[in-house]
């Protein structure tokens, strides 16, 4: 740093600011490098990809309109899937947040044991969900459903418990002191400071979902991506197409929707 | 109408920094926040620029660094009119004059230092900017300001956030004057800060404006300040210049016509 | 879409005096309504979850203990490796994209026709899943890990970027105009201006999406992107599952490792 006897020197950071952000890149540079290296990459493939993407697009192109009465199908069972999947999630996690709050729940074990699940729960994709759930449960929409809320468990549980750990003390500490019961205190003190977050979350949430459970019948667990796999294994690529357009389009909609009843209600 | 005072723009007394003639702004087409001000700027002191909020005291300040476009008029500044310059034309005027802001306007999350250096932006290629590699004779300068702005070398790594606001106007007029103008702005610099600190700002630009002899125009609301500070007053009404002259000229009547009704204090 | 729509009242009345607020109950009611409708159209049913039930004892009869045996877990380890550089790559390449497309997507700094080009841009990058994206790179650039990377690419622009830009455009103008006003050019006023207000928010991004692409290439093998959910979805299929339920343990565990380790990154660039 610098002395007033030498004033000549200015760094910008402290030496320890200094390794600790050179460590960061360096060993950022390191990663990328040795990724870079030991992967291997065809250039056979890579000459002709211009070619392939354009084949790809020509195929496409007219849709396949005899296969939107099954596209529609699935398409209502995605909805159903990634909505029925959000509103399952919500109901398992809303507990699990007041359990891994700081300022609500004061025994370690149970906030370790609510974080654990929520780690567990994000750590693994939907898709991999997917499979556990049709190897129990059979192809079709159960399985997408239950793969879709385990998965948003960890999602709306960790945003909604930081939600609450931000709830100001005040309203919450003068609803004690009139001897409220707990779920009193829950739904006069917490929940009108955190609904707006609830709601934000839930959207948010319900927005990817959306995205996540147009995939799930990759692996036979329901709605639009049977429809694509399908498609994909009878390489029809104008049905593959359709399907993409009409995923397009509901991704769309789904975001116009949700930007405006987010800026109604926030 | 206009209170002129001769020995302020008697010719020779001192060369002129600033000219403007004639410059008009218009936000919205019709109707001018700028009715045409003529005003000659010379090479030395602070002048303040007074008048009720909201009457293009800004403006006219924004126009002569072209933070804001004039709609019609010139500036003369270094024997060249800026009213239209563009691209690095522009930024060599802008380089010319320092700015002090309201409301500081300091990197929040850069350092002091970082801040006082910005000043000279201008002058240092993107790769040193970027890797902070100033010039020596640039960081002593900034040190030596830092130390006649009344901070101190202690203040130099402090991020800009954890200042109180008269610190960090301190390290916006150290800003400024890094950049060696051959004029400064200040638009409200105290606007933001209690009484005390005001007038410590205020001492402080007169100092520097004196000791470095750049020229200061200073846009100020509080006319007891302006009054102390300032060797020429120029008062401003809904867009036009009302009064230019000496402090002592300033009368209650002159105060009445620039505010009108409105508390001038 | 009803259903969610909820409530447009305002939030904080239960703080007021708790009238009723009938939208609000309606939307509740609706919503309720909604989820028994979904449920039979879907045929969940009691005897459904019942037997399954009966599977899921099974399966994890089946799962346990999960499988070391040292030739799968070579296997897992040289799957898991390539989903990491995967992931790392996609990364790299991906951040380092989204720096400028999200400066160009932000409002407060880009030319309005350049802006609404990025946002466009983000737009589309977002609106498929990386498996989908996977799916169109396996067409067209082969099986491996080549398709994987350029998906997960694809998902980083458009999540980075469009996050990025949203940081960007919340920036202070006051900050930037000062800087300008200093006869800063536009790389300069970045550097001074913008960058240090936006910086330790990017940094953020880029490794909060590093776990993101973590999670995901482990599952653009699925559709033959590379990496570990090749393997994963073999063992799968053969009904394998010590083996699916090793390969799971790992990824948490790895994926709660870069947890820690990208808060530590966050904090050395606060």
């Amino acid at each position: 740093m610098t002395t007033r006897g030498d004033p000549k020197i200015w760094l910008r950071f402290t030496p320890a600011e200094r390794i600790g952000r050179s460590m960061v890149y360096i060993i950022a540079a390191i990663a990328v490098v040795w990724s870079a290296r030991t992967i291997e990459i065809i250039p056979e493939f890579l000459y002709d990809a211009p070619q392939q993407t354009a084949d790809l697009f020509q195929r496409m192109w007219p849709f396949d309109i005899k296969y939107w009465p099954f596209v529609w199908k699935t398409l209502v069972e995605t909805f159903h899937i990634a909505t029925l999947g959000t509103i399952l999630a919500i109901m398992m996690a809303l507990p699990l947040a007041f359990l891994a709050a700081r300022n609500f729940t004061s025994n370690a074990m149970l906030r370790w044991t609510a974080q654990f699940i929520f780690v567990s729960s994000r750590s693994v994709n939907s898709l991999i969900w997917a499979l556990l759930f049709v190897a129990i449960f059979g192809p079709g929409a159960v399985a997408g459903v239950l793969s879709i809320a385990v998965r948003s468990i960890g999602f709306v549980g960790k945003l909604f418990g930081e939600a609450l750990e931000e709830a100001q003390a005040g309203p919450i500490e003068a609803l004690t002191a009139t001897g409220a019961s707990k779920p009193a205190i829950l739904i006069k003190g917490y929940w009108p400071q955190t609904e707006p977050a609830f709601w934000s979350i839930a959207l948010l949430r319900w927005d990817i979902n959306i995205r996540e459970s147009a995939v799930l019948g990759l692996v036979g667990a329901g709605g639009i991506g049977v429809a694509l796999d399908a498609a994909l294994n009878n390489l029809y690529w104008d049905q593959v197409g359709l399907i993409l357009a009409t995923i397009l389009a509901v991704v769309v909609i789904t975001e116009i929707v949700t930007s405006s009843i987010r800026s109604r209600i926030i | 109408m206009m209170a002129m005072d001769e020995a302020v723009r008697q010719p020779g007394a001192a060369p002129v920094v600033l000219r403007l003639d004639r410059l008009r702004k218009e936000y919205r087409p019709g109707l001018p926040v700028l009715k045409d001000i003529t005003l000659d700027f010379d090479k030395s002191g602070v002048t303040a620029i007074i008048g009720p909020s909201g009457t293009g005291k800004s403006t006219l300040i924004r126009c002569v660094n072209r933070l804001v476009d004039p709609t019609s008029g010139s500036i003369w500044f270094e024997g060249a009119d800026i009213a239209q310059v563009r691209g690095s034309a522009l930024r060599a005027v802008r380089r010319r004059i320092g700015m002090v802001f309201q409301e500081y306007n300091l990197v929040e999350r850069l350092t002091v230092m970082e801040n006082i250096l910005t000043g000279r932006l201008g002058y240092v290629p993107l790769w040193r900017a970027y890797l902070r590699r100033f010039a020596e004779q640039d960081i002593a300068r900034a040190f030596e300001l830092l130390e006649s702005v009344g901070l101190g070398a202690d203040f130099a790594n402090r991020r800009a956030d954890k200042l109180s606001g008269g610190q960090r106007q301190r390290v916006g007029i150290a800003r400024a004057i890094m950049q060696s103008p051959a004029l400064v702005l200040a638009d409200e610099p105290t606007s933001s800060l209690d009484p005390k600190t005001s007038v410590e700002i205020m001492e402080l630009l007169a100092d520097i404006s004196a000791k470095q002899s750049i020229p200061v125009i200073v846009n100020i609301h509080n006319v007891e300040l302006a009054k102390r500070y300032a060797r020429r007053i120029v008062g401003m009404t809904g867009g036009n210049v009302v009064y230019d002259g000496k402090p002592d000229g300033l009368t209650a009547q002159h105060l009445s016509e620039i505010y009108g009704g409105e508390e001038w204090q | 879409m009803t259903a969610s729509a909820a409530p447009n009242a305002p939030s904080n009345m239960a703080a007021a005096a708790f009238p009723p607020n009938w939208p609000k109950r309606f939307a509740w009611a609706a919503l309720t309504i909604y989820a028994v409708y979904a449920i039979s159209v879907l045929d969940i049913d009691f005897e459904r979850i019942v037997r399954g039930m009966d599977n899921a004892r099974r399966l994890f009869a089946r799962m346990f203990p999960p499988n070391l045996q040292a030739d799968k877990l070579a296997l897992i380890r040289d799957g898991m490796i390539e989903s990491i550089q995967i992931a790392i790559l996609a990364t790299f390449v991906g951040v380092a994209l989204s720096m400028p497309i999200g400066l160009a997507a932000a409002r407060n700094l880009s030319p309005v026709g350049l802006a609404w080009a990025a946002r466009g841009l983000i737009a589309i990058l977002r609106s498929f899943h990386p498996v989908i994206v996977a799916i169109l790179f396996v067409k067209a650039v082969g099986f491996g890990v080549l398709a994987g990377i350029l998906a997960l690419v694809v998902s980083t622009i458009g999540f980075v970027s469009k996050l990025f830009a949203e940081v960007v455009e919340e920036i202070s103008a006051k900050q930037v105009e000062a800087v300008r006003a200093t006869g800063a050019g536009f790389g300069h006023v970045l550097m001074f201006g913008v960058f240090p207000q936006v910086m330790a928010r990017f940094v953020g991004l880029a490794v909060y999406q590093l776990d993101s692409n973590l999670r995901n290439s482990t599952m653009v093998g699925i559709v033959g992107g590379g990496g570990i959910g090749a393997p994963l979805f073999t063992a799968y299929q053969r009904f394998d599952y010590d083996v699916v339920l090793t390969i799971l343990l790992i990824i948490i565990g790895i994926i709660m490792l870069m947890e820690v380790v990208s808060s530590r990154v966050r904090q050395i660039f606060q």
